[in-house]
């Protein structure tokens, strides 16, 4: 059937209200207490977080299980089991979520499916041990609104996603979807939109912050009859999964942003550069595409007008370099993905030669809701200069792990301790990591900055796609460096010379220091090299690379100075720096730590306290491990 | 493009280009040279290599964060440029040393050594310690093929080699593999050269800024046999060897030194000094005659006989179609090289003549060419395994010898080469650029043909550096039409044309190296200065202007080779040692 009028769309969107709006309603009501089928409830709805992160702790056989113990019960027809998008909170994964009362179950495991429907859904008890606790006041949470986790977050890119089924068209109709393209189409000029576009101040998520309006300008601008729309799905930072979870939990949002986007610079074919190793999203995206050809959203004539679009999927090798928009360009072209010197911009000359508008996943996912609820509304998010939310992946040593989204100009210490809540173990904060690999490392004293793209690159890092890791007192800053420039070493494309060969130089550095043997001289290499790799390298990946190294040079250089000079690593990380001795006071001669000492370093008789050959030892902790009497220590 | 002017400041000076110059192309027209190692642009050909990858030329550009590379950096009105603050300075330094950094220390010993455009990078930035040093190498292959030798651990990443090779040429032998420090440069899945399908043709070779693509050296082995005195020796200089071997001695290019070169070859110690020119003159005699007979065959209505005739000379390009065209092997001229031509006359005809058994008769080549080597190598150039050719050496090679053998090359008074086989018409020394063949062929064919004498001899439109060339001539009423391709990417497309059956000629002459064999893979480096093939080419010109003879068929040598030999053109004993056959070797 397709869809050529906004009625057509509103029937669908009707037809689909109804079962939506339960869970729209349970998502601003509070959960009562009382809950189930015998409350009198006559409809209720599971739903299971499908994301690949609760999916690997078996999300799928949950809703397998939900769906055979309810037929079991004969009560399918009034329970429906709905797998969606990634609900965030993947520190507490797998996650299911009740409606309408709104009772939010974490870890939940398939072999607890039959206790959910005969106590929750039958009896209406909630089950106490699948409720969430708030760390700090140790209370039980039954709902995801009141928990510290989601109360500081905005969900705009993330709208959709743990809300609806992504692989029914007819829910992401039902929450407004595809309005905006038809409204676009129908009545508004491809120039008005780039306009709103431009006004709503919204700059590109994928690291860059160009502003979006200004690209889709300059490829309208373009004087050719053939233009591309190219969705950027290539996340590459280690530990971000923004991109994944809005194409696994929204995949038509990102379907009509390229649409709406082809309509306004005149492309008519769009293609989405996603790595290969996105299995899922990739499934989704692909039903998704479908879907939209089915309903007409997608091939000639869309709404009846004279506008062509259709959308392609391309596979990525993963490589991190072709997030990079000329080195994506290439690699869609079959060639070597590597990137070339910009301008001409892909707005002027990209894909095959022509105009092409690049756009990350997340960038995509804001432009339908800007044209919903308009330019001036998305504006009024947000800081001066950075409009809107940005989504994080929270990682490392932080108690809530998981995907967040928050307005523009909230602080780290917001996104850290509320949002987070806090360091895990109650270890003390050290530094936040974000933007990547390429990012920089950020300390206590920035905890206050509110993160907006130019607050972060003032402080030395920069925004990046998203991601933050967070590290505490057992994290070595030189190992921390070492280990993100190993990553940019392996993932460098190896075109120009200062990321080929000078990046390898400073990890080659790094790893003499690590290793016990840096020289106070080193640490100006360090900082020489790496400045000039940032000055002359030629794409970003290069010009930011040495970024870990010199915010950790400058934010933490007394470590540096620990580990070259006193030959000491306070975090203990560094192998190499360590000493093991036994205190005679305490050893007994027990003799079970040299019984298990890998490299017989361990020597004494028994009963007699034993002494460590450092030349022998290798330094892998064993016998601290094994020791009753707590008489090895380690410095 | 618009033709619109944009005025910049580059350093103290200000200076109008026009829209879409490089900050490089700017700054060296007011005499700012700015250094470049990856960059190579042979302005008039179709060689060029801009991956603004080396960063040897950043600048800095007032307004911009980083560093710009110069030569991919289009100006901009008002744009304000230095390019050589204390910034920029140490920036370029540290990143030459970064290259020196996975470089082997080899200069000493490296065939490059004294013309490498690394050590003069390095000579030039004042570089006198390695601060980077003692790192990890990239780990990358040696080869050693017929032509050509690879040793990728001297590779800079520049990407000329695979910017030659897959966009001028579209041999598609090199390409870049494996990413980051591992890079390096291979044909695909790092497979061998040999085992790929490299034509040889040298033109990586040819504009390598530093030892990674040289040549097969074999002047060791010539000294041996020169100094034998159980063997004969002879030698053949290709035409374009005597307008770029005085490069090599400090001359500007285009200065003609055939004497000279005849006088250093007589010093070195060959017993007799030829010309490949006059196996030139042999070529247009065989070629011609085939030229006219499959004309006269196609207009008479023969289905069998194919049209365009596609000349031979070339070994790359004969490579070439073996490799990608080997539905079409019964469309290029059957005739062999002017080089093979030439051996398989010394051994035959002069070496009966002369008593010299021949297995004691050494041929050796001085070619502008590496793919020589690899002709002289091939099978069917073999008589019960010696070789028509014995060996083939460089113009770069004998420049070397000549060094070696205390040979004061510039006070040489001029020789003459020896006969008969050293006698040669203009027409054979034209043969060193691209249009000279051809040429050549219609001096010839016309006075056969039409049997009238030509009154002008120049053929201009067959000349200059042009791409594909397309002329047509008028034999007494009927048309020839000729076409001149020089670069195999050119090539290609013509005999794409072909087998797409769209076809506008009769006779394609065709040469792999842009400008013909005075840009051979052989020759002194021209480190990226177009002006040197024009002179070069020029200078073959001066060459053939000045000779009394101008038109292959009058050359007396060739006339009594054939009265006392051959017979005539396309006789049978002609047909079995100036003709050969081609191979499919087509790769899957």
């Amino acid at each position: 059937m397709k869809v050529l009028t906004i009625d057509a769309l509103q029937t669908i969107r009707a037809r689909a209200e109804k079962s939506l709006s339960l869970r729209e309603e349970s998502n601003n009501r509070v959960a009562e207490g009382s809950c189930g089928l015998s409350t009198g409830t006559t409809k209720m709805q599971i739903l299971i977080c499908g994301g690949t992160g609760c999916k690997a702790s078996s999300s799928h056989q949950i809703a397998e299980n939900f769906k055979a113990v309810l037929h079991n019960h004969e009560i399918e027809d009034r329970v429906d089991v709905i797998t969606t998008g990634c609900f965030g909170f993947c520190e507490k994964g797998p996650i299911v979520k009740i409606i309408p009362d709104n009772t939010f179950y974490v870890q939940v495991c398939p072999d607890d499916v039959e206790e959910i429907v005969n106590e929750h859904i039958i009896a209406g008890r909630k089950i106490d041990r699948l409720l969430y606790i708030d760390p700090k006041t140790e209370q039980t949470v039954s709902d995801s609104k009141h928990m510290a986790f989601y109360k500081k977050q905005i969900r705009i890119a993330l709208r959709n996603c743990g809300f609806i089924d992504p692989e029914n068209i007819d829910e992401y109709i039902a929450r407004g979807g595809y309005l905006p393209l038809a409204i676009g189409l129908l009545e508004k000029k491809p120039f008005d939109i780039i306009d709103e576009i431009k006004k709503s101040g919204l700059r590109g998520r994928g690291g860059g912050g160009f502003p979006t309006g200004l690209k889709w300008e300059t490829a309208q601008r373009q004087d050719s009859k053939i233009k591309y729309v190219v969705c950027n799905a290539d996340e590459g930072d280690p530990g971000a999964f923004m991109d994944r979870s809005i194409m696994e939990g929204d995949p038509h949002s990102i379907i009509e942003a390229m649409i709406i986007c082809g309509y306004s610079i005149g492309a008519s074919k769009g293609l989405v550069y996603i790595r290969a190793e996105y299995p899922l999203a990739i499934k989704r995206l692909k039903i998704a595409i479908d879907q939209a050809r089915e309903y007409g959203l997608l091939g000639d004539a869309i709404f009846g007008t004279g506008f062509n679009f259709d959308i392609e999927i391309r596979y990525g090798a993963g490589a991190f370099v072709c997030g990079e928009e000329t080195a994506l360009i290439h690699s869609m072209e079959g060639k070597r993905g590597e990137p070339t010197l910009k301008p001409p911009f892909p707005a002027e000359s990209g894909y095959l030669g022509k105009p092409t508008t690049v756009n990350n996943v997340e960038t995509l996912a804001n432009i339908p809701i800007i044209l919903e609820k308009g330019a001036d509304w998305y504006a009024s998010i947000g800081t001066e200069r950075s409009k809107g939310t940005k989504v994080f992946a929270l990682a490392g040593k932080i108690n809530n792990v998981g995907l967040i989204e928050v307005p523009m100009g909230t602080t780290l210490r917001e996104v850290i301790y509320d949002i987070g809540g806090g360091i895990k173990g109650d270890k003390k904060f050290k530094a936040v990591q974000t933007g990547g690999p390429s990012g920089g490392c950020l300390t206590e004293k920035h905890l206050d900055t509110p993160i907006d793209f130019d607050n972060l690159l003032a402080v030395g890092s920069m925004m990046g796609s998203g991601g933050m890791i967070v590290m505490d007192e057992d994290d070595c800053m030189v190992s921390m460096a070492r280990f993100y420039l190993d990553f940019t070493v392996e993932e460098s494309c190896g075109k120009c010379t200062p990321c080929r060969i000078g990046n390898k130089r400073l990890l080659e550095m790094l790893n003499k220091i690590t290793e016990g043997n840096g020289e106070e001289k080193d640490l100006e290499a360090l900082s020489t090299l790496g400045r000039v790799v940032k000055d002359t390298a030629l794409c970003g990946l290069g010009q930011t690379s040495p970024n870990p190294v010199l915010s950790t040079l400058d934010n933490f250089h007394d470590e540096y100075i620990e580990h070259v000079r006193d030959k000491k690593c306070r975090s203990k990380h560094c192998k190499a720096l360590l000493t093991y001795i036994v205190n005679p006071e305490r050893c007994i001669g027990c003799h079970l730590c040299a019984k298990h000492c890998p490299s017989d370093a361990i020597i004494g008789t028994v009963r007699k306290p034993h002494v460590i050959n450092p030349e022998r030892c290798i330094k892998c902790g064993m016998c601290m491990a094994r020791c009753k009497f707590d008489a090895i220590s380690v410095s | 493009m618009e033709n619109k002017q944009v005025t910049l400041q580059i350093d103290r000076h200000f200076i109008t280009v026009p829209k879409g110059s490089t900050i490089l192309e700017a700054a060296r027209e007011i005499g700012i040279d700015i250094p470049t190692l990856c960059h190579i642009n042979l302005k008039g050909t179709c060689i060029k290599n801009n991956p603004a990858s080396c960063r040897i030329c950043v600048v800095e550009v007032e307004g911009r964060k980083n560093l710009a590379p110069a030569c991919a950096t289009r100006c901009e009105e008002g744009m304000v440029v230095r390019t050589s603050t204390l910034r920029v300075m140490n920036a370029r330094k540290v990143v030459a040393e970064l290259i020196l950094s996975d470089h082997p220390n080899e200069c000493l010993t490296c065939p490059k050594s004294g013309d490498c455009e690394l050590q003069n990078i390095a000579l030039r930035f004042n570089i006198r310690e390695m601060p980077f040093n003692g790192g990890e190498l990239s780990p990358r292959k040696r080869e050693v093929t017929s032509s050509i030798v690879r040793n990728m651990d001297k590779c800079i990443f520049c990407r000329r080699c695979e910017t030659i090779c897959n966009d001028v040429q579209t041999v598609g032998a090199l390409g870049a593999i494996r990413r980051g420090f591992n890079t390096t440069i291979a044909p695909a899945f790092d497979k061998m050269m040999v085992e790929s399908e490299c034509t040889y043709c040298g033109q990586c070779v040819a504009v390598c800024p530093v030892g990674a693509l040289t040549e097969r050296d074999h002047t060791n082995r010539l000294v041996e046999d020169l100094a034998n005195p159980n063997k004969v020796v002879i030698v053949q200089t290709a035409p374009a060897v005597r307008a770029a071997l005085g490069e090599e001695f400090g001359l500007p290019a285009g200065t003609l030194v055939t004497g000279k070169m005849v006088h250093a070859l007589r010093e070195l110690g060959f017993n007799y000094v030829f010309d490949t020119d006059f196996a030139a003159d042999l070529t247009i005699m065989e070629e011609g005659a085939e030229i006219l007979k499959r004309l006269t065959c196609y207009m008479n209505g023969d289905k069998s006989v194919r049209l365009p005739i596609l000349t031979s000379c070339c070994p790359a390009w004969v490579n070439f179609f073996e490799y990608h065209f080997p539905d079409m092997l019964d469309i290029p001229s059957t005739a062999r090289s002017p080089q093979q031509m030439f051996g398989s006359i010394a051994k035959t005809y002069w070496a009966e003549k002369m008593n010299i058994p021949r297995e004691k008769l050494v041929v050796v080549s001085v070619m502008p060419c590496l793919a020589k080597k690899y002709e002289c190598d091939r099978n069917e150039f073999k008589t019960d395994g010696n070789p028509d050719v014995d060996y083939s050496i460089s113009t770069r090679e004998l420049a070397r010898l000549i060094k070696r053998a205390n040979i004061g090359f510039n006070l040489l008074p001029d020789r003459d080469f020896d006969q008969p086989m050293g006698a040669s018409t203009g027409a054979g020394v034209i043969f060193g650029t691209t249009g000279g063949v051809m040429e050549a062929a219609l001096r010839s064919v016309y006075e056969i043909y039409t049997g009238t004498p030509l009154l002008n001899v120049n053929f201009e439109q067959v000349r200059g550096l042009e791409g594909v060339r397309r002329a047509s001539i008028d034999l007494n009423g009927f048309e020839l039409k000729v076409g001149i391709a020089h670069g195999l990417g050119n090539a290609r497309h013509l005999l794409e044309d072909i087998k797409n059956g769209i076809n506008e000629y009769h006779v394609i002459e065709i040469m792999a190296c842009p400008g013909g064999c005075i840009g051979g893979g052989g020759q002194p480096h021209h480190h990226g200065n177009s002006e040197v093939l024009y002179a070069r080419s020029n200078a073959l010109y001066r060459e053939d202007f000045n000779k009394q003879l101008r038109k292959s068929h009058e050359n007396p040598y060739i006339q009594k080779l054939y009265e006392e030999y051959l017979g005539k053109p396309l006789s049978e004993k002609a047909e079995k040692l100036l003709h050969t056959h081609y191979f499919n070797k087509s790769i899957d």
